[in-house]
């Protein structure tokens, strides 16, 4: 069979990571002696050797193999790992982390209701705080077994033997490192050698430190790079507690940016670089004619008029379309029965102010009951005093119905029994007079 | 010149097992490296990573089109709002369930055999659940907002809602994607380091460096073993119940709706079952091509394939099963609605669909009854394309068929997908194929040290 460990020239030139370390052929020994190495042919001699070197009260020694080899724990005296239990703690931490995360989340700063479901309910928390616990678990036994191991460390005193680069493919081999208090130069690879070894190598350290170290491009990429990774979450911090007069940066802009012109943007398209474009003289817009003075301003012959337009039936129906546009619109300051004490005025009251909208039906102090509808209908269009126009709110043929059902208001507001038709008198107590 | 001084060297060709069992050690890690170490890539894997790279390209194209147009390029529609992505989300995810039951339950089970494939198989899932992670991500419509499923103190003062099993997806997915590939490449460690010893010796600085900073410095030290097998026995232990759980709960996703079809609780066992069914289809879809290209038949042996075999039989029986089980309990149950949803399933609009899954997943795995068929690969190859297939149609069966035909027939709809459902799907196939490819090209495609201690020669020497 052949000898993989032939010494060919350049074969043993290199350390696992391609380190050099000859000098032209001539062997590196000015470093201190690290430790002795010896190979066994199987794994059953190297289980042997290995309890031999426990025996002899060594403790500073290893076993290295392309596999595990079973029983050599035992062998060695390798005392049980406490991995276990930190992965036990680990699985510990994500259950009651994943229980905590969801009751902190969706019971208590974000309490949810979803048709009435208790928002704190263990069932559906189970999944997730399965999934935490399995992965609080796993995290804990890949990165504890690393830590545990002391890896990654890629340089190591053995990589530097060329029998060593053989153990991860068929090379057996013991490893007793000179720190050990039992170890001695003679002694120590005999030892090894009784054991059965195929050979025994001395490993010295290279004298050259540096060789030792991680190499300085490594530290300043791992500096340089850590560094890089948090500026982002820098930026984002100052973002926090400073204030910018700069638009939000959108990675994504979403719809938020769309390829059209809203009002008052700019535009080079025209002269005066508006975007909107204003109305162009002796022109009326399309529908915005509003040609008829009486229906579109109350005006008849020039003056408020008294009557209705001609375009609406005056009708219950129409008295109650008024009511309905009344009660949404008007209410609010001037009341359901427009006494001008609606909510807004008694929120004044009550806030300790006074105010109160005019009274659209007082009969001491008629100034509305005597105001023409065209007044009216201006009115509520352009507004008074404090009172905003509703032009924009309410149509036109709804402004007349709001004026017709005012007029229906002051009427029933300062009605006697005569306004009642006599049929329908019986059974209807009058009220004391209407206070004034 | 060793740089060690060699106080003693007997080197002799012959220990007292007389170097045999290194020979045998030699000879796998040498079978294995092979693949990598090749300098120049065979024939038939150029042009399959040709293909695959172009099916990747219609992929990315079809991303393209739908991020920056909106999900309406689907044929995705009111009625029925899960339909191919949903579909293939389901199916990979499943697929990916048999790299993990290889590596972690057979492990626990002490079954030997896993070692041939359970480095190819956890690529597959890790692959798998990528392709998979896609779909979800992207039905969202906006998946940049996808991090807002991550909790985290936000100026939105927004939480995820943990009581839906959407979230219960995600963590699921996210945990068996990490737990997957940590799995994955703590197993591969060891043979890193094997790939980095070869470089290294042959001089190949450029790998020796990738390799080596990928092994961590691994030197195969017992005291390393120790905790190396603690680690990887609990991780196995660990993947077990989780696997089981992915699965289910990407069933709760139907299971806890109440549309009829999808309403029941079987769904966990039989999505699981499924999943194992289809998973080691896929991985003998790929293994038994690539084992014949690399030559690796003496250690993907005809014993591993047959025994796959009578597994896709077991789980392909189970699944005919949960068929049989829905359609007892529809009738047994008495319920109108439930009653309805079946015969629709088999009679309805999709009944082709139907009788293809069945005809895929209940009659083809009946042919791993006999002998002859379990030891042909290129039936075996046949036959698990088909279980693919038969279990697409499944999932699609499942989520079309009950959508289409809910409570209200007002609602009723048929399903046809678009160019884009058909090129995101080619897509992600050429996604995983294409990773799959370059994995088996550069990196220890066999688990080389669980092999040799699964060898009988791995107890050279010990005394009995």
């Amino acid at each position: 069979m052949t000898d993989e460990h032939t010494h060919g020239p350049g074969a043993d030139e290199h350390g696992a990571m391609g380190t050099l370390h000859d000098d032209g052929g001539r062997a590196v020994r000015t470093g201190r002696l690290y430790g002795v190495l010896a190979e066994y042919d199987t794994p059953g001699e190297l289980m042997e050797a290995a309890r031999k070197v426990r025996d002899a009260g060594y403790t500073q020694f290893d076993c290295y193999s392309p596999f595990p080899v079973h029983g050599i724990d035992e062998a060695m005296g390798i005392k049980r790992t406490i991995l276990p239990l930190l992965i036990f703690g680990g699985g510990c931490t994500g259950t009651i982390g994943g229980l905590l995360l969801q009751w902190w989340c969706n019971a208590y700063n974000w309490p949810w209701n979803i048709s009435g479901k208790p928002a704190w309910s263990i069932p559906a928390n189970v999944p997730i705080a399965f999934e935490s616990t399995i992965l609080i678990a796993v995290f804990t036994s890949f990165f504890g077994m690393w830590i545990l191991n002391k890896l990654p460390q890629v340089w190591h005193p053995f990589f530097r033997n060329e029998r060593f680069n053989h153990v991860t493919d068929d090379a057996f081999l013991l490893g007793i490192e000179a720190r050990d208090r039992r170890f001695d130069a003679e002694a120590t690879p005999r030892l090894l050698s009784d054991a059965g070894a195929l050979s025994v190598d001395n490993v010295y350290l290279d004298p050259d430190r540096a060789s030792r170290q991680m190499p300085k491009w490594i530290t300043a990429f791992i500096v340089a790079s850590t560094a890089f990774a948090l500026i982002p979450f820098a930026i984002a911090a100052k973002a926090r507690t400073s204030r910018s007069t700069e638009p939000h940066f959108h990675i994504f802009p979403d719809m938020d940016f769309q390829p059209k012109y809203k009002s008052d943007q700019p535009m080079d398209m025209f002269e005066d670089g508006r975007a909107n474009r204003g109305e162009l003289a002796g022109t009326v817009a399309r529908g915005s004619l509003n040609a008829d003075d009486l229906f579109y301003r109350g005006l008849e012959n020039g003056a408020w008029t008294t009557g209705f337009p001609r375009q609406l039936e005056i009708n219950e129906q129409l008295i109650r379309r008024g009511k309905g546009r009344f009660e949404i619109y008007c209410t609010p300051c001037h009341g359901y029965d427009g006494r001008g004490m609606g909510a807004v005025p008694q929120r004044v009251a009550a806030t300790g102010g006074a105010w109160q909208a005019r009274n659209l039906v007082d009969a001491s102090n008629p100034v509305v009951i005597n105001m023409p509808n065209g007044q009216l209908f201006n009115t509520i269009s352009n507004g008074y005093n404090t009172m905003m126009g509703y032009a924009a709110q309410i149509p036109h043929a709804d402004r007349w119905a709001i004026v017709l059902y005012v007029r229906a208001l002051q009427r029933s507001q300062n009605a006697s029994l005569d306004d009642i038709p006599p049929d329908h008198r019986s059974g209807i107590q009058m009220p004391e007079a209407p206070t004034p | 010149m060793s740089t060690a001084d060699a106080t003693i060297d007997r080197h002799r060709p012959e220990g007292p097992d007389g170097g045999k069992a290194r020979e045998a050690f030699r000879a796998v890690t040498r079978d294995v490296a092979w693949v990598a170490e090749a300098p120049k890539p065979h024939k038939a894997w150029l042009a399959a990573l040709g293909v695959s790279s172009i099916m990747f390209a219609i992929g990315l194209y079809s991303i393209y089109v739908l991020v920056t147009t909106g999900i309406g390029v689907w044929g995705n529609s009111n009625t029925v709002c899960w339909a191919w992505d949903i579909t293939n989300f389901v199916w990979w995810i499943g697929i990916g369930h048999a790299g993990t039951l290889i590596s972690a339950v057979l492990y626990l089970t002490r079954q030997t055999w896993r070692v041939s494939i359970n480095r190819s198989a956890e690529a597959m899932t890790i692959f798998a659940v990528m392709c998979a992670g896609l779909f979800p991500l992207l039905h969202t419509g906006r998946p940049w907002f996808a991090w807002w499923m991550i909790p985290h103190p936000n100026d939105m003062q927004m939480w995820p809602q943990f009581r839906s099993p959407l979230m219960w997806d995600v963590f699921a997915v996210t945990t068996y994607m990490l737990t997957s590939i940590l799995f994955w490449y703590m197993g591969m460690v060891p043979d890193l380091a094997t790939f980095r010893d070869r470089c290294a010796a042959k001089g190949d600085k450029l790998r020796a460096i990738i390799y080596g900073s990928l092994s961590l410095g691994w030197r195969g030290s017992a005291r390393q073993w120790h905790r190396y097998e603690r680690a990887y026995l609990i991780l196995a232990g660990l993947a077990t119940p989780l696997v089981f759980s992915v699965h289910s709960v990407v069933s709760f996703d139907f299971a806890t709706s109440q549309l009829p079809g999808w309403h029941t609780t079987i769904f966990p066992p039989y999505f699981v079952a499924g999943a194992i069914f289809s998973g080691f289809a896929m991985v003998f879809t790929l293994l038994i091509p690539a084992r014949h290209l690399f030559n690796l038949k003496h250690i993907i042996k005809d014993e591993h394939v047959e025994a796959a075999c009578k597994i896709m039989l077991a789980t392909g029986m189970m699944v005919g099963l949960a068929y049989a089980t829905e359609f007892f309990i529809a009738w047994y149950s008495g319920n109108l609605f439930e009653g309805f949803a079946f015969i629709n399933r088999a009679f309805g609009p999709f009944w082709w669909a139907y009788f293809l899954m069945v005809s895929c997943n209940v009659l083809v795995p009946q042919a791993f009854w006999f002998k002859r068929v379990r030891r042909t690969p290129i039936v075996i190859f046949v036959l698990c394309l088909l279980i693919n297939v038969g279990m697409w149609f499944e999932r699609f069966v499942i989520i079309a068929t009950s959508l289409a035909r809910s409570f209200l027939p007002a609602q009723w709809s048929y399903y046809t997908p678009t160019r884009y459902d058909v090129g995101l799907f080619v897509g992600t196939l050429g996604l995983f194929f294409t990773l799959f490819l370059l994995f088996f090209r550069y990196a220890p495609v066999i688990a080389i040290s669980e092999v040799k201690g699964a060898m009988p020669e791995a107890h050279a020497g010990k005394r009995h």
